[in-house]
């Protein structure tokens, strides 16, 4: 008989081996990479309860503390601290800036509580005509890079973080305060 | 003495005197950045509160504020390297439109080219074995037998033809 004269099958050449795993690991990679960073900006602020990381940041001169120009959480221990973000070209942030300076003035002497307020993306020369304009003298500085309020996660400004004594927070007021007894509502059952 | 000459006469002493006066020091005036030197940097720098607009085009007054920043940093004598390292101190790197080349930002500038070469490979492989298979069949009126009783059939009727 004769020979086979069927021809052989013609080898199939696909994306080789080593091909195909590196695009896997870096497909998972950038994946992994997206999946991270969708699960942080879905994060909402830090919430009541959380204990606040400790952060520096520094002052405006003029608005220092305790003869320093930089303040740390962690150095705030055992006194309550309000943090306050908020900015000259915030409108909402006008409305609240003379009940803080009122209610700062009725808790300054008593040594337990301390107001920060952090200048969120703002210039420093109309951030001192906006303290200047309503009369705040507590302390008062740049978020430098925005670190601390990405510290917070804030969504926008004004907000308004309630720490305790102890270094945990108490209480998020998101947009302004309407009233000096709402803050004060707020600070008193701390203190007790 | 004619009127003429008295004129002459008193025009030549003021040309005299005004030569005699101190020579005053004239400044130059420091150029005030125009619009289009301040945009140029503008353009390269985001909104730090407004999200994916360019620091020229963004119409709030806070955008205003930092367009003003940099026209006065740039009468002061800033370079436009220092203008933006400013704002990404101040700011943080998001408002840098070009994300600095540190750190993880290298994937920005590496990942996007290593795809594009990656696919361009993979589709001229694709391609090249498309065309090969056609390449090789075989001419009109030879085709390969499908099976092995056919080859054989065909070479038996080649031995008697």
């Amino acid at each position: 008989m004769t020979d086979s004269t069927i021809a052989a099958p013609a080898k199939r050449r696909g994306v080789p081996m080593w091909a195909q795993i590196i695009i896997w690991v870096v497909l998972l990679g950038l994946l992994a990479m997206v999946a991270v960073a969708l699960r942080r900006t879905q994060q909402g602020t830090v919430q009541p309860g959380d204990k606040i990381p400790d952060f520096a940041m520094p002052l405006f001169t003029g608005y220092g503390m305790n003869g320093g120009q930089q303040v740390k959480l962690s150095d705030l221990r055992g006194k309550v601290v309000i943090v306050n973000f908020w900015a000259s070209w915030c409108k909402p942030c006008e409305q609240e800036a003379a009940d803080l300076r009122t209610a700062w003035d009725s808790y300054k002497d008593t040594g337990k509580v301390v107001f920060v307020g952090v200048d969120y993306v703002d210039t420093e020369p109309e951030a001192r005509a906006y303290l200047e304009k309503f009369g705040i003298q507590y302390s008062n500085g740049p978020d430098l890079g925005t670190k601390v309020s990405q510290l917070f996660r804030i969504k926008g400004v004004p907000e308004t973080y309630f720490i305790d004594q102890q270094g945990v927070l108490r209480r998020v007021q998101v947009g302004p305060f309407t009233s000096v007894d709402d803050i004060k509502a707020v600070i008193d059952p701390m203190l007790r | 003495m004619t009127r003429s000459r008295f004129l002459l006469v008193v025009l030549g002493l003021s040309a005299l005197m005004a030569l005699c006066l101190p020579a005053q020091r004239a400044f130059a005036q420091k150029p005030t950045p125009s619009d289009d030197e301040v945009n140029r940097i503008a353009h390269q720098l985001y909104c730090p509160v407004c999200e994916n607009t360019p620091l020229d085009v963004c119409p709030t007054e806070a955008c205003r504020q930092w367009r003003d920043l940099i026209r006065q940093q740039l009468s002061q004598g800033w370079t436009e390297d220092q203008i933006k390292q400013y704002f990404a101190d101040q700011y943080g790197a998001r408002v840098l439109a070009e994300p600095p080349r540190t750190g993880m930002n290298w994937l920005v500038y590496i990942l996007p080219p290593l795809v594009i070469v990656a696919g361009a490979f993979l589709l001229l492989r694709a391609m090249h074995n498309w065309t090969k298979p056609a390449a090789q069949s075989p001419a009109p009126g030879q085709e390969e037998p499908s099976d092995e009783y056919v080859a054989r059939l065909e070479e038996e009727l080649k031995k008697r033809s």
